[in-house]
């Protein structure tokens, strides 16, 4: 039974990771309403960018603010390069820029920083906690607490920004109706702006997370791909939805994975979110927390 | 002046509903063919054909068939690349247990059990709209590889997964040469790409540009959504199951399921979103846009280091090749985000007032 | 259409420059300096490059000067058959091509036969490639996945005090999901038929970011040794959950693709006491690689970015790929004349004549570097060894040197499916007696 919890327990705590990817993802669907493919790049970028400063021999405590700006700047200049000339574009187009976007990304986070594979001391083991290994015989590892704790805050206070400041809710209504903001006066550019910084920041943290979990290597990219059915199942434009989608999604990854991968030759764990996120759907066509679509004739 | 239809009269249905109803067009585009199936393979040398044309037209062919998805029916697919491997490894089977099959039927026969798969996978259409419904095709794009993969009698039991692809013959011909193999995918392209756009014109491509504007009113006025979206699904799979084929037997002779990674999903997206959603020529267009754009980048930039001795290192512009392209790909998409095709269908409204201002 | 035209025009005038130089030995070189693998590859061709700039600065092979053009595949089989195309007739035309990737080299091999150009699949590829007279124009040098697969269990019984104290034992095996993971496990069913030990095979899907579920299953099952035959992130994040879970770490065993710095160092502790199989030495401690330093990047023409990669893994890889080519040359013209430009089909003569003993390494420079290598018409991989080593934490050691399995099993394995493959493509073997 113990063992059923162990990999119910790493399960969540690897969704956990998933939804602070997705997080990037929330914010700027639910401010700008594009899909933004370039998270995964911006993640990579981010963390590349800390232990590049690191590297020339800045210390910790200024390489994250120098990073953060990095990121913010990094933001601004896309949303003023790529998305501004393409507003009112139909999704798919604003989608296909974004990946156009990570391309451009990836190259220049190699071009400037290198391809070298580096890797990442938060100071924090990857370890099991001796105590609970003790107690229960369940490996649960101190880092993976950690994080989750780190996503946990990072939800709360996003969660509080958009319902309680003016600059949440003025997001919430740009998301709404571009139009209607506009007309009762909210800063459509400015409020972009903000997004993105604040998208770029909330990739820095999960940059650093990742990149101290499995080094800063170009795969950091490819966590995008993990956290799609993460959104699907919680909704896209919905923060508490990226968190409960990923723990659900970790969980049932990794539950499926011991318990029915063994039966057709293992290896599931690929398409198997993808399938129960799309078995979701048919009974949920917005996810757990997502806007419902209304269609008028 | 060169491209006034002034005197062009039609004097029948027929004439009426043909696919360039302009003198001009037609010419162009019977010149166009000439020039691909006569003049070409004697001009091209083997780089040319073997590296550039065969590929592009069989990405075209594959554009199409997700064009036909996402640009007619407006169904949103990222498993292009899953439904060419389905057509690749199918047609293998096909040669490989069927004693004395021909090949192009083995061909179709891959196509056809795409198809089957993509009805499966486009149920969730039904019920799924819109962004979301990438999950479902995302689904299929990870299921098959997977499959492929695991299941060894796929790929005869060969110890890595991989597939070598049986000789192209037919009625006694060998088609081992670059020269052929090219008339042959030509031949099978243009003959699908007539056929598509005959399809997008008549009964079936209107029901599914009424499903892409706006599903629930086309039901209303009494389109069956269900056979119009499986229909879609059906096709388009047929035309990428066709396509995987030609690429595993016309182009690279030895496919592992790698091959057919989300990744090319990916760039078959790209080439109908550049070269114009909804349109035959756009499918092209695109494809022509990322087979060649790459190469062209790769050997400029080269020959500028080369030349004007700039020394830059190897991995910094393998770097800027893939910078440039992401950004060609905002550019185009900022100047003209209904893609390649609108870019020259202005061109051709330009040019029937030429030399004339309006 | 015009702007093919122009295309074309450029294409050829560039062609036409570079074909007027013939007293080079002309090589593609398909790199990958982008993407997931773009740390390895760099260090790789790095290797290689650098090796070949040595040798044109000492006087080239017996006067005649190596020349090499790059190409960005970014590890696309596509991409990878597009350069191999493109560059394939430029400077009098290629000799001999090695792309460094399955999927690229499983695109070219029906290419290489018949544009008659040898591509080498140094320490990777197709197994049953060694098998010369079905696949004249492939070499799988070095050591192939089969015999590196025996290799390890010979490694793993060599720790057990004997291979029939294998018996009874449990052999996890966690894999790659794709076509380099699954080429092992013919030999490894094969061997555990005959030495009796039980295998458990875990996939792992690509990438492999999150391996929880893979490490609890063989937390559960316990078994005595787990064999990694992971690349890329998948092999740190290996690392990193076995020691999550508890897994310890001297039962594991890694392939060479998982034994790099790359892959260890952004493991930090959890890679400690990490042994992993390798076909190459690393270190600097080697007279070419000192002359390297002095030399060529004395002369500021070394090709790493990062100098202190010098010694690395990967680096060696590409090191020794860059001495085999050369010696190839230099056995070619032995034969066909000293001071020629080697045509394709004496280069795949000398590939195919190679007797790179302990003696001439040191005479190279590189003793011990890589195991000997004797190659043969039949036989196109020439060695089938490997050698162990362990990451201490700042560099790889030697815990067993180069060694070999059932390298007996495998040839038969490696001739029945080089046999089934040649039935498939109705390709006549060559008669190896008949040729010189």
């Amino acid at each position: 039974m113990s063992f059923f919890f162990e990999v119910l327990i790493g399960g969540l705590l690897s969704g956990v990771m998933y939804s602070l990817v997705a997080l990037g993802f929330v914010l700027i669907y639910k401010a700008s309403g594009v899909f933004n493919f370039a998270q995964g790049a911006m993640v990579f970028f981010a963390a590349l960018t800390y232990v590049g400063l690191l590297e020339h021999g800045l210390s910790p405590w200024l390489s994250i603010p120098a990073t953060l700006v990095v990121m913010i700047v990094l933001g601004l200049v896309t949303e003023r390069v790529v998305l501004r000339p393409l507003v009112n574009q139909p999704q798919i187009t604003l989608f296909m820029a974004t990946i156009g976007l990570a391309f451009f990304i990836e190259g220049l986070a190699q071009l400037v920083w290198g391809a070298n594979v580096r890797g990442l001391e938060l100071g924090l083991q990857d370890e099991p906690m001796q105590w609970l290994t003790d107690t229960t015989g369940m490996n649960v590892s101190k880092f993976d607490l950690v994080a989750a704790g780190v996503a946990a805050l990072l939800v709360t206070a996003l969660a509080l920004f958009f319902s309680r400041t003016r600059i949440g809710r003025a997001l919430r209504a740009v998301a709404d109706d571009h139009q209607a903001a506009l007309a009762v006066g909210i800063p459509l550019q400015q409020i972009w702006a903000i997004v993105w910084a604040v998208a770029g920041a909330v990739a820095l943290v999960a940059g650093l997370l990742w990149g101290a979990r499995n080094g800063v290597q170009f795969a950091l990219t490819f966590v995008a791909l993990k956290a799609l059915p993460v959104l699907i199942l919680g909704g896209f434009d919905s923060i508490p939805g990226a968190i409960v989608g990923g723990l659900i999604i970790g969980a049932s990854e990794k539950l499926a994975e011991v318990y029915l991968g063994p039966f057709v030759g293992g290896g599931i764990e690929g398409w198997f979110s993808y399938v129960f996120a799309l078995t979701f759907l048919l009974f949920r066509p917005e996810g757990l927390f997502g806007e419902k679509h209304i269609d008028r004739v | 002046m060169l491209y006034r239809e002034a005197g062009q009269f039609k004097v029948s249905y027929a004439k009426d509903q043909q696919i360039f109803p302009i003198r001009q067009d037609r010419i162009a585009v019977l010149a166009l063919v000439a020039v691909a199936f006569l003049v070409v393979p004697f001009v091209g040398n083997q780089y040319w054909l073997s590296a550039i044309f065969i590929p592009f037209l069989i990405f075209s062919l594959a554009a199409l068939g997700l064009n036909i998805l996402t640009g007619y029916a407006g169904q949103l697919s990222l498993g292009t690349a899953a439904f060419m491997a389905v057509g690749a490894f199918a047609s293998y089977n096909f040669m490989l247990r069927v004693p004395g099959m021909p090949i192009l039927l083995a061909f179709a026969g891959g196509g056809t059990v795409a198809a089957l798969v993509g009805i499966l996978f486009g149920l969730p259409s039904l019920r799924i709209r819109g962004f979301y419904l990438v999950v479902a095709t995302l689904a299929a794009q990870f299921f098959i590889l997977w499959f492929l993969t695991k299941v060894g009698w796929i790929t005869n039991y060969s110890s890595s997964g991989v597939i070598t692809a049986q000789q192209i013959v037919i009625l006694g011909y060998v088609f081992d040469t670059a020269t052929s193999k090219y008339l042959l995918v030509l031949g099978i392209v243009a003959v699908m790409a007539l056929a598509a756009k005959n399809m997008a014109r008549g009964n079936v491509g209107r029901s599914w540009m009424a499903v892409r504007d706006m599903d629930v009113a086309a039901e209303v006025i009494g389109i069956r959504l269900m056979r119009a979206k499986l229909l879609a699904f059906a096709v388009s799979s047929f035309y990428c199951g066709v396509a995987g084929a030609l690429f595993a037997y016309a182009y690279l002779g030895t496919v592992e399921p790698e091959a057919f990674s989300l990744d090319l999903s990916f760039r078959i997206l790209f080439m109908v979103i550049l070269g114009g959603v909804g349109t035959v020529l756009g499918s092209f267009l695109g494809a022509a846009f990322v087979t060649l754009v790459p190469v062209l980048l790769s050997v400029t930039v080269r020959f500028l280091d080369s030349n004007l001795n700039l020394h830059i290192a190897e991995s910094a512009i393998s770097n800027l090749e893939l910078m440039v392209f992401g950004s060609l790909i905002i550019f185009f998409l900022i100047v003209e985000p209904h893609g390649l095709a609108r870019l020259w269908q202005i061109a051709k409204e330009k040019l029937r007032l030429w030399p004339f201002p309006h | 259409m015009k702007a093919i035209k122009t295309v074309l025009l450029g294409i050829a005038l560039f062609a036409a420059t570079a074909a007027a130089a013939q007293t080079e030995q002309y090589m593609p070189v398909l790199s990958y300096r982008v993407g997931p693998s773009a740390a390895g590859g760099s260090g790789y061709y790095g290797g290689a490059i650098d090796y070949w700039t040595l040798v044109n600065m000492t006087g080239g092979i017996n006067g005649v000067k190596l020349k090499w053009e790059e190409c960005e595949t970014e590890y696309n089989a596509s991409k990878g058959v597009e350069c191999y195309e493109r560059l394939k007739k430029n400077s009098g035309g290629a000799s001999t091509v090695e792309p460094l990737s399955t999927g690229i080299a499983y695109g070219l091999f029906d290419r290489v036969a018949q544009d008659k150009i040898p591509m080498s699949t140094f320490g990777y590829g197709l197994a049953s490639s060694a098998d010369g007279r079905v696949y004249p124009w492939v070499f799988p040098l070095g050591t192939t996945y089969w015999d590196q697969m025996a290799a390890m269990i010979a490694y793993l019984g060599q720790k057990e005090g004997g291979l029939d104290k294998l018996k009874g034992k449990k052999i996890a095996f966690l894999y790659h999901e794709s076509a380099f993971g699954k080429e092992p496990i013919p030999v490894l069913d094969a061997l555990s038929a005959k030495l009796g030990f039980e295998t458990l095979k875990i996939p792992v899907p690509v990438p492999g970011q999150t391996q929880e579920s893979q490490w609890l299953q063989i937390r559960q099952a316990k078994p005595d040794y787990v064999i990694m035959w992971t690349y890329g992130v998948m092999s740190t994040v290996a690392l990193k959950t076995a020691a999550k879970t508890g897994y310890p770490r001297e039962k594991l065993l890694g392939v060479w693709w998982a034994g790099s710095e790359e892959d260890v160092i952004p493991a930090g502790d959890a890679s400690k006491g990490y042994v992993s199989a390798a076909f190459s030495a690393s270190g600097t401690n080697f007279p070419v690689v000192q002359d390297i330093k002095s030399k060529v990047y004395g002369a500021k023409k070394g090709n790493l970015e990062d100098p202190t990669r010098l010694g690395n893994v990967m680096y060696m890889r590409g090191l020794s790929y860059g001495i085999i080519v050369v010696e190839a040359l230099r056995v070619a013209q032995a034969k066909y004349g000293k001071g020629k430009v080697m045509t394709p089909e004496q280069l795949r003569w000398g590939f195919e004549h190679l007797n790179l003993n302990e003696a001439r390494l040191k005479e190279l420079g590189a003793p011990g570097l890589f195991p000997p290598i004797k190659t043969s018409c039949a036989d196109h991989e020439g060695s089938g060894m490997v050698k162990f080593q362990v990451w201490d934490g700042t560099g790889f050691k030697q815990v067993a040197p180069f060694m070999a399995g059932d390298r007996e099993m495998v040839r038969k394995m490696v001739e029945e499916t080089a046999a089934k493959y040649a039935a498939e493509k109705k390709i006549t073997p060559r008669d190896c007696s008949k040729e010189m």
